[in-house]
Formats: structure tokens, C-alpha cells, sequence
């Protein structure tokens, strides 16, 4: 039930991210959400596509250095209390989350945050004994 | 000395360490005779060159004592540098040894204007380095009274410059630099202190910058050369003319040769300054190849000292970088980072001088795929370990940049490793 997010190394100069957006674009890959953490140096730029596959063959070939990440995604009601319902079910077992980022579904009745935990395995369990929904890399991408 | 002595002197020293080293040194014996040279043979400087180079790969070869020409027990001094491969190059001293290194050092702070009366504050490093006890010994057999400070702690510096009333400051040129630009904080007013000279070396400098200390502390700025194979600080040094470095050619012999052939190049052209170690007993070198591009300056020296001089050095013959008096070979970078991402990474190293700071060395390293992360904290504790494991080998503080692949420039295919920003024009 892991899903796939697209992660990119950026050195903070002007200009790169638009190669990114271009690079994509030229591959047919729809950005779902994306974040970007940044130092003084450089960013990493984390992505959710609709084709992780082509996604990350586009920005090799680009010159990027990108990997897959496996991420969790839950989707969850686009409501006051839906992430604090989510959040407590892992700090319940005592899981640490590296890093999470949201966006509203197009349907607009729903949102999904993903989230980064280095045992994944864990918290999906955590998440479903809960009853969140967890989405696969296959409803990930089709949302 | 009258040149025709110092040659006649010259030639003797020469012939005698040729004799030693072939008598008591296997492995210069074995690279004498594939020379096909036998100590009878070297009558004098006429025939120094058919002796064989020798190079920091020999001493690499022999590390750590394989060169010495005497028994332990004779030596009382070893000192030690970085090189190449993270073995140090080691450089041992008999008591006569430690007596003439004093000894040229002593000519170096008299060519200076130094004498008994002087206070001399040695912010050189005092350890492993040559650079803090060649000084001491020297100002010590002067007879100045002698303040071992030692590098760093600048603010202390200042207090004692101040309150001991220091004369002479012996540091590194960019440090000569720091001590100007913490006193100007420190409201010191240098031109109400007793200073007046610094002796200056260990790492490459300008004569802008001179220019620049000279005017920031209020002092004259005197040029020291030398290297620990050799001797350490003392091998060559500037009188109060300033005009190139007088050799203390009575103990070391110098030639300067082009470093693709081999061979001397015509008077007062440049090219690798290499030096004989005629006198010394424990590390007897025979033409030791510096990689220090220089030339011979012509004619004599106003202030009538009869030795020869050298020309500031104004380069190296590979790529070896000297930051804050430290050698650095990209070679150990690479080690460094081989060690830590498990392969050899694409790298690059930024060496920069702020104006009126320290030599900066930055190392740009590539982020592969192997070693990125999609978590910036993982990312910062790369480098974060990079820049400590470079420290720890190097003994050197390093700023770490990560940067995008194949962003790093190339040239016909090999790697440019290095970018030397310093302006020591």
C-alpha cells in the first residue's frame, strides 16, 4: 500500500525548478502535489505524479539526480479533526514522521496528506487498524 | 662569503654528503649506483648533475625513517607534514642539526633587522608543523626574548602584543591579516605599539598583500622560505631590501630546473626549485625536487650579503594546494570522500581568500543517486560528515557544498579538481 513519490535534488540557482516543470511537461507527467524543503545551498523537491515511472526517466535524462521515495498517502476528509484523528493513530504507536504534505482531491469533498515514515511498514498497519484509507501507488495516481 | 670560497665550501659539503649518504643510506646507495654514480665520481658542483633527483614519492617510499643517515639514538628532533597518501612525510634532526637550523634562522631574523632587544612574538604552530620551533630556536640563539604564542586564540595575541610589547610577529600572512583585522575591532592602534617587523611564510603570498600588512599593522613585511624536507622555515629568507630571499646556500644548494626535463634552465629563468641538503646530518637530501616554481635573481643584493636569492614562489608544479600553511592534494580529499559515499564522487575544490581573512577551502561534491536522499536532514549529515572526516585527515576545516551532477566543470575529458580563487597577483 506504499505509494511513490518523485524526489530531486536542487541546487538553489534560479531557474531549475522551471527545468523540472518543463522536463515533466515534455513527458506527458501530471504533478499531483509537490513540496520543496530547502537549506542554504540546495532543496529537495518531492512530487507526486500521475506516471512515477516516466516521471523519473524524464529527469534523469534531464540530469537530475532523482529517486523514488516510498511514501504513505491517506485520504481523508476535507474536514476540521481528519488529520488529527490521522496523526494520533501514529503517535499512538510511536512513529516518527520525517516529513508530510497535503493536497485536496479534485473532487474537493476529500484530501489526501502524504506522509514520510521510515517504517512505513509499521504505520500502515497503525493506519488501517485505525480505519484511515490508505491509498495505493495505482489510487494514488489515478486521483 | 667571497663566491669563490662559497663555491670551494659548496663543493666539499657537496662531496661529503654524497659520501655519507652512499655509505649509510641503503636505499641511496641502491638509487646512486642506478645512476651509475660512485661518491669518486662528484668532484665538486660541476658534477651535481649526475646525481639522481630525489622526491617526495622517495620519502613516501621510505616512510617513515628509511632516509635517515644516522642511528636512532642520534637523532633528538622529528617533525612531520601531511602528504599524499595520509602518511606524513617525516624529517628527522640530530642535535648539530637542530644547531644549524637555529643557526640559519638566526641569519634569517638578523636579514630581518631582529637582534637581542627584540620581543618576538611566533604565532607559528608550535608542534608537528617546523614552522613554531624553527623560529623559537632561531630568535632564542639571537637572543630576542621569545613568546611562544603560538597560532589562533587572536584576541589573546593582541592583549600580549600590547601589554609584552612585541617588536618581531612571526605568523602565516593571512594570519598577519587576521591580528590586523581583530585589533581594528578591538579599537588597537598599531601605530602606537612598538611593532615593527613581521616575518612572514609558509604559504603563497603577494606582493599586494604585502603592501596591505605592511599598512595594517604598521610594520615591514619580510618573506621567509623553506620546507620541512629541507629544513623547515630557514632555508631562504628577505633582508630589509626586500627584494627576493637570500639561500642559505652554504647548507642548501639550490638549482632550478625544468620540471618536464629534468635539466637546468639558463641563468635567472623559472622553473623547480630544487635544493641540496649538503650539511644535514640526519636527512641529507640530494637535489630534492620542491615542486615550488622560483628563479634565481640576478646580480648582488644592495644590502651586500653574498648569497644568492629566490624569487618569491610563484607556483606548484602539480596540483597541490597550501591553505593556512597546511598541504592539501585533492588526492586526500578524494580519499575522504571515497571513504564516506563508498565510490569516488564528482568533486571540486574552491579555494578562496576573503579579503583580509583566512585561506577558505570549499569542497563542491557532486549528490549521486547513491548517496541523495529525499530528506534534507540525511543530506545535512552528509556533509556535515564529509567536512568532519576532511578535518580529521587533513587537519583542516573545509566549508561542504552539495551540488547537482555534471554540474562541475570538466576539461578534455579529466576532471578539474581545482579552483585556486586566491589573488596573489
Amino acid at each position: 500500500m506504499k505509494a511513490i513519490q518523485i524526489s530531486v535534488f536542487l541546487e538553489n540557482k534560479s531557474g531549475r525548478l522551471a527545468e523540472v516543470a518543463h522536463a515533466l511537461a515534455d513527458a506527458g507527467v501530471n504533478i499531483r502535489a509537490l513540496s520543496l524543503a530547502e537549506t542554504i545551498d540546495y532543496g529537495v523537491l518531492r512530487l507526486i505524479v500521475d506516471k512515477p515511472a516516466r516521471a523519473r526517466e524524464a529527469l534523469s535524462e534531464a540530469g537530475f539526480t532523482v529517486t523514488e521515495t516510498a511514501v504513505i498517502a491517506v485520504q481523508m476528509a476535507d474536514r476540521p479533526g481528519a488529520l488529527a484523528r490521522v496523526v494520533d493513530m501514529l503517535a499512538a504507536r510511536g512513529l516518527n514522521i520525517e516529513y508530510l504534505y497535503a493536497f485536496v482531491g479534485t473532487r474537493g469533498d476529500s484530501a489526501v496528506v502524504v506522509f514520510r515514515i521510515d517504517d512505513a511498514e509499521g504505520a500502515i498497519s497503525a493506519l488501517q487498524a485505525g480505519g484511515a484509507r490508505v491509498l495505493s501507488a495505482e489510487e494514488l495516481s489515478g486521483i | 662569503m667571497e663566491p669563490g670560497r662559497l663555491r670551494e665550501l659548496q663543493s666539499a659539503r657537496l662531496r661529503e654528503a654524497v659520501a655519507r649518504v652512499h655509505q649509510r643510506v641503503p636505499y641511496y646507495r641502491a638509487k646512486l649506483e642506478a645512476a651509475g654514480v660512485a661518491p669518486g665520481d662528484v668532484g665538486g658542483l660541476e658534477d651535481i648533475g649526475r646525481l639522481p633527483f630525489t622526491t617526495k614519492d622517495d620519502l613516501r617510499e621510505t616512510y617513515p625513517f628509511g632516509l635517515f643517515a644516522v642511528p636512532m639514538e642520534e637523532v633528538v628532533r622529528l617533525h612531520a607534514s601531511s602528504g599524499t597518501t595520509g602518511k606524513f612525510t617525516v624529517v628527522g634532526y640530530t642535535r648539530q642539526d637542530v644547531q644549524t637550523w637555529a643557526e640559519v634562522m638566526a641569519r634569517t631574523l638578523v636579514g630581518a633587522g631582529a637582534d637581542s632587544r627584540d620581543v618576538v612574538q611566533n604565532s607559528y604552530g608550535y608542534g608537528l608543523f617546523t614552522g613554531g620551533l624553527g623560529i623559537h630556536y632561531g630568535a632564542e640563539l639571537v637572543g630576542a626574548s621569545v613568546i611562544p604564542t603560538s597560532g589562533g586564540q587572536t584576541k589573546r595575541q593582541l592583549q600580549i602584543m600590547q601589554d609584552f610589547g612585541s617588536t618581531v610577529l612571526c605568523c602565516t600572512p593571512s594570519y598577519a591579516l587576521v591580528i590586523a583585522e581583530v585589533g581594528r575591532e578591538m579599537g588597537v592602534d598599531f601605530g602606537q605599539l612598538p611593532l615593527r617587523v613581521g616575518i612572514l611564510g609558509a604559504e603563497p603570498w603577494s606582493q599586494t598583500m604585502r603592501h596591505e600588512i605592511e599598512a595594517a599593522l604598521r610594520i615591514d613585511a619580510i618573506d621567509i622560505y623553506g620546507l620541512s624536507e629541507i629544513i623547515g622555515p630557514g632555508v631562504s629568507f628577505e633582508c630589509r631590501e626586500k627584494r627576493g630571499m637570500h639561500i642559505n646556500e652554504d647548507h642548501f644548494y639550490p638549482e632550478i630546473i625544468s620540471p618536464e626535463t629534468g635539466q637546468p634552465v639558463p641563468e635567472g629563468e623559472y622553473g623547480e626549485l630544487v635544493f641540496t641538503a649538503m650539511t644535514k646530518e640526519a636527512l641529507p637530501l640530494l637535489r630534492y625536487r620542491t615542486r615550488d616554481i622560483s628563479r634565481l635573481l640576478p646580480g648582488p643584493c644592495p644590502c651586500g650579503r653574498s648569497f644568492r636569492r629566490m624569487e618569491r614562489v610563484t607556483g606548484r608544479t602539480d596540483d597541490m594546494l597550501i591553505i593556512r600553511g597546511v598541504n592539501v592534494f585533492p588526492s586526500q580529499i578524494e580519499e575522504v570522500l571515497i571513504g564516506v559515499e563508498g565510490t569516488t564522487p564528482n568533486y571540486l575544490l574552491v579555494v578562496d581568500r576573503k579579503p583580509r581573512g583566512l585561506d577558505e577551502l570549499e569542497v563542491q561534491v557532486e549528490v549521486s543517486p547513491a548517496v541523495f536522499s529525499d530528506e534534507v536532514t540525511k543530506l545535512e549529515r552528509l556533509s556535515e560528515r564529509i567536512g568532519y572526516e576532511i578535518e580529521n585527515a587533513l587537519g583542516l576545516r573545509a566549508a561542504v557544498r552539495l551540488v547537482e551532477p555534471n554540474t562541475l566543470e570538466r576539461s578534455m575529458g579529466k576532471a578539474k579538481r581545482v579552483v585556486d580563487r586566491r589573488d596573489l597577483g
